[in-house]
């Protein structure tokens, strides 16, 4: 008993560490703790208010697409966070983590996007607070 | 002895996560905040009676979002941030769906005014992505210019008296004036260094809300701001919130608020609401991401 609580000590303070910080716009009611990771095709990189959406085709296994819709903060988050309007063109192959609704539906709050070039887009650089 | 020592790098690694995580996200990210470096040394004085400048909060662009609500009381279900509502301002309280704070509902069953890209006035444009505000003056009035929405106020320091507070708007001397989104503010300089601001005539419940977390205020609101320069780089900015209307008693909504001084060369980005861009964003992602099968919660 004694040896489990300082693994599940270190356990609590990663998870704290990364935990979601708020949206200005909406809360994470809508939104599954679990993450979900997709290879997709980009479709549409909408840099817009309240939310900017990356839309993404995936193939599954059973060579079926879905279109996934992913939200960001709003422009000025993530031009503080280092993305850009230029941050993805259509036809661009991205691997995305995103909280996926709870209702099913194939959207999602994206947490990173990696880029083709290696890159990875943190979502949430632009909002933390630095203390 | 093993388990200890898989333990203890465990322990080690989720503290030096830690650790990483913070310094990474202690830094500013991008030019727009990493070029926010003072124009004068730190340790300059306060120059007397000057705002003037572009200011972010200090702590970083996250901490003037205030999503769950103002900065000092947020709507967290915390028992100290209940605030004292007179029974009528908990009805309207109620009677708001807000999408953020401990009472919010999902995207697809909101009425903020918000989001139908109604001017959100003051004193919420203090509570609301409170992020680069450009401050102007000259001897009769201070002008504050707030990224969201692109909107601007005038705070007159030429001497003038604060309009009467009538019902349906303001007295200015023998003239009845209608009540603004923004108000109407005069201010006097208390030392060299602090400004006090007070501001009434704002437009009332039915129109604009307190916070994102559906607070309400009235017609009857007198907010009373304190900026203080404390010195060359550096400003808190407090606001006190007085609405017999709506609260039992006067409540301070932002105590000492940190600004830090931009570089003057800082181009400020738009943040503005679209019903465009709304409209697109409710019919892709808003409402499908609240139903179906979702409801709104009960209050």
């Amino acid at each position: 008993m004694k040896k489990r609580a300082i693994p599940q000590l270190a356990l609590a303070v990663s998870l704290l560490c990364v935990s979601v910080p708020l949206f200005a716009h909406h809360g994470t009611a809508a939104f599954d703790d679990k993450k979900v990771t997709l290879k997709g095709t980009v479709t549409e990189w909408f840099w817009s208010n309240p939310h900017c959406l990356l839309q993404i085709d995936v193939k599954g296994d059973d060579g079926q697409t879905v279109h996934w819709i992913g939200e960001t903060q709003n422009p000025v988050t993530m031009v503080n966070g280092g993305w850009s309007k230029a941050s993805f063109k259509p036809g661009d192959e991205v691997t995305v983590t995103m909280m996926p609704v709870k209702n099913g539906a194939p959207l999602g709050r994206i947490m990173t996007v990696l880029l083709p070039n290696g890159k990875t887009l943190d979502a949430n650089a632009g909002i933390r607070t630095y203390k | 002895m093993c388990d200890r020592f898989k333990a203890s790098i465990i322990v080690l690694a989720g503290l030096l996560f830690c650790v990483m995580a913070f310094a990474q996200s202690a830094r500013p990210q991008q030019p727009g905040t990493a070029k926010t470096q003072k124009a004068a040394s730190a340790s300059a004085p306060a120059p007397r009676h000057d705002l003037s400048g572009t200011w972010e909060p200090a702590n970083g662009p996250g901490d003037g979002i205030q999503a769950n609500g103002v900065k000092a009381m947020p709507n967290d279900g915390k028992p100290e941030h209940q605030l004292p509502y007179t029974p009528y301002g908990l009805q309207v309280f109620k009677s708001h769906h807000a999408l953020e704070g401990a009472d919010a509902v999902l995207p697809g069953f909101y009425d903020d005014p918000r989001d139908k890209c109604e001017p959100m006035g003051f004193p919420r444009a203090m509570f609301y992505n409170l992020r680069e505000t450009q401050i102007l003056q000259n001897d009769y009035k201070i002008a504050i210019l707030y990224q969201y929405a692109t909107t601007w106020r005038v705070i007159w320091t030429d001497g003038r008296p604060l309009p009467k507070l009538v019902e349906g708007g303001v007295m200015i001397g023998n003239e009845p004036r209608e009540p603004r989104y923004y108000g109407y503010s005069v201010a006097k300089w208390t030392d060299d260094t602090t400004l006090v601001v007070q501001t009434v005539g704002m437009m009332g419940e039915d129109r604009v809300w307190l916070d994102t977390a559906g607070r309400p205020i009235s017609d009857q609101l007198r907010v009373t701001e304190t900026l203080h320069r404390a010195d060359h780089d550096h400003m808190d900015w407090s606001v006190t919130i007085d609405d017999p209307k709506m609260y039992t008693k006067p409540w301070v909504a932002m105590d000492k608020f940190p600004m830090k001084l931009e570089d003057p060369h800082q181009d400020v980005m738009e943040q503005y609401c679209s019903p465009i861009e709304m409209e697109k964003y409710n019919k892709l992602f808003g409402n499908p991401s609240s139903g179906p099968g979702s409801k709104a919660p009960e209050r």
